[in-house]
């Protein structure tokens, strides 16, 4: 989990410069989401983790905070 | 009119939207390799600049040397009509392939254009929704159905300037270093929303005809359909542009909400493929939402999910969309209108 956790930190700070992210904040609080970025992200859960995201785990709380996201990747891969 | 009993029938229509040649004996007469003098065929660069004028796309699956070959259509002044001239090596059907790929649409919207048999057979065996036609008998070649688009407009004429713009973005984009919004705010980018107009109508059928990816529903309207929309006390139907530093984009977006008593309805919101990594889809999206907002309504979507749109599914959901309804493949969204998100800074959106 906390390697996990390291991967989605570090594509996260890609696109949040300068902010030290924790990992219970709320990614979508920090600025405008746009629909690139929000494939990215999901391209990267799945490109990273090797699971396949399904309509009904594409919520915006699944991918809210690091925590979460750690979560469903681990839910998926279980 | 009910918009609701629209369905899909994109493949009827189908056009072809880029034509890829061959070099020797097809685009000039002569084997360049054997021959430096080659002679340009005149028909074909009519037939090259009639497509161009159509806004039919082109580019060059051609075995020579790329240097050699590159500097003797500079030499006949035609060198600007091609995108992505792949002069190579390599077979001609993974050079279609690369070719569908840099431009970003589907290969079964090509046309594969070659005077030896085999290279045809060769593309029509690994894409046979490629339409491979007989270099040395293109009479009619421009009178085919699938050569024709239903409109010519504006947009279409400029098609191939602004996929060479977009070439240079790239460039530009490839080698700059940084977070993503530092480098769209760098564009200087402007995003306009309006109300289509009766000019704009040509546009926005071919929009719904020609967008597959970023396309919410794939419902095709065609121009009297439109027109009566964007009339309608119960429509709203939205046009949106984008242009930066480069160039202008042409108009890339279209929306048409259905403006119920107590419900709006976005039937179909698209955007052009060349505007993926824009992040103006979500602009849109946020626009329409705040118009409901202040009209009092309640705000849902329809969605018909394909194979090839799910980045407008995530676009919904992460704008916080929750689906309320599946009526078969058909999907209904709703948006409570509680976490409305401000335009981003990157982008200058005026609304029309």
């Amino acid at each position: 989990m906390e390697a996990n956790k390291v991967k989605i930190r570090e594509f996260l700070s890609r696109h949040f410069k300068n902010h030290d992210l924790k990992d219970d904040e709320d990614i979508f609080a920090l600025g405008f989401v746009n629909s690139l970025f929000a494939m990215q992200l999901v391209m990267f859960v799945e490109g990273e983790f090797g699971i396949r995201v399904e309509n009904e785990d594409l919520d915006l709380a699944n991918f809210r905070t690091v925590d979460a996201i750690a979560t469903l990747v681990e839910k998926k891969a279980a | 009119m009910e918009a609701t009993q629209k369905t899909k029938k994109k493949d009827d229509k189908k056009t072809i939207k880029c034509v890829v040649w061959d070099l020797d004996n097809t685009v000039w007469d002569g084997v360049l390799l054997e021959d430096e003098n080659v002679i340009l065929k005149a028909d074909v660069v009519e037939i090259i600049k009639e497509l161009d004028e159509r806004g039919i796309l082109q580019s060059i699956a051609s075995k020579n040397n790329h240097d050699d070959a590159m500097r003797k259509l500079e030499e006949f002044g035609i060198a600007d009509y091609f995108l992505y001239p792949q002069i190579n090596w390599n077979s001609k059907a993974s050079s279609c392939e690369q070719i569908a790929k840099l431009i970003n649409i589907g290969i079964d919207t090509f046309a594969f254009v070659d005077d030896q048999p085999f290279e045809r057979e060769e593309v029509a065996f690994n894409h046979p929704q490629v339409l491979c036609l007989d270099a040395l008998n293109l009479d009619g070649m421009l009178d085919l159905d699938v050569m024709i688009p239903r409109f010519i407009t504006d947009d279409s004429k400029k098609r191939r300037q602004m996929y060479m713009a977009d070439i240079e973005r790239k460039k530009v984009e490839e080698e700059f270093v940084g977070p993503t919004d530092e480098f769209l705010a760098s564009l200087d980018m402007t995003f306009t929303i309006d109300p289509a107009k009766e000019e704009d109508l040509k546009r926005a059928e071919e929009l719904t005809q020609r967008t597959n990816q970023l396309n919410t529903t794939g419902y095709t309207y065609n121009y009297d359909e439109l027109d009566e929309f964007r009339q309608s006390d119960d429509h709203l139907l939205l046009i949106a542009g984008l242009e930066d530093k480069y160039g202008t984009y042409g108009k890339i977006g279209l929306a048409l909400v259905e403006t119920g008593e107590e419900v709006w309805k976005i039937k179909l919101l698209l955007l052009s493929c060349r505007v993926m990594s824009r992040g103006v889809g979500s602009i849109l999206i946020n626009h329409i939402l705040q118009s409901a907002k202040a009209a009092g309504k309640r705000l849902q979507a329809e969605f018909l999910q394909t194979d090839r749109n799910r980045m407008m599914y995530i676009t919904y959901k992460f704008a916080d969309f929750k689906e309320v309804d599946k009526q078969g493949d058909l999907i209904i969204f709703e948006n409570d209108l509680t976490r409305l998100q401000p335009f981003p800074e990157y982008v200058n959106v005026q609304i029309g």
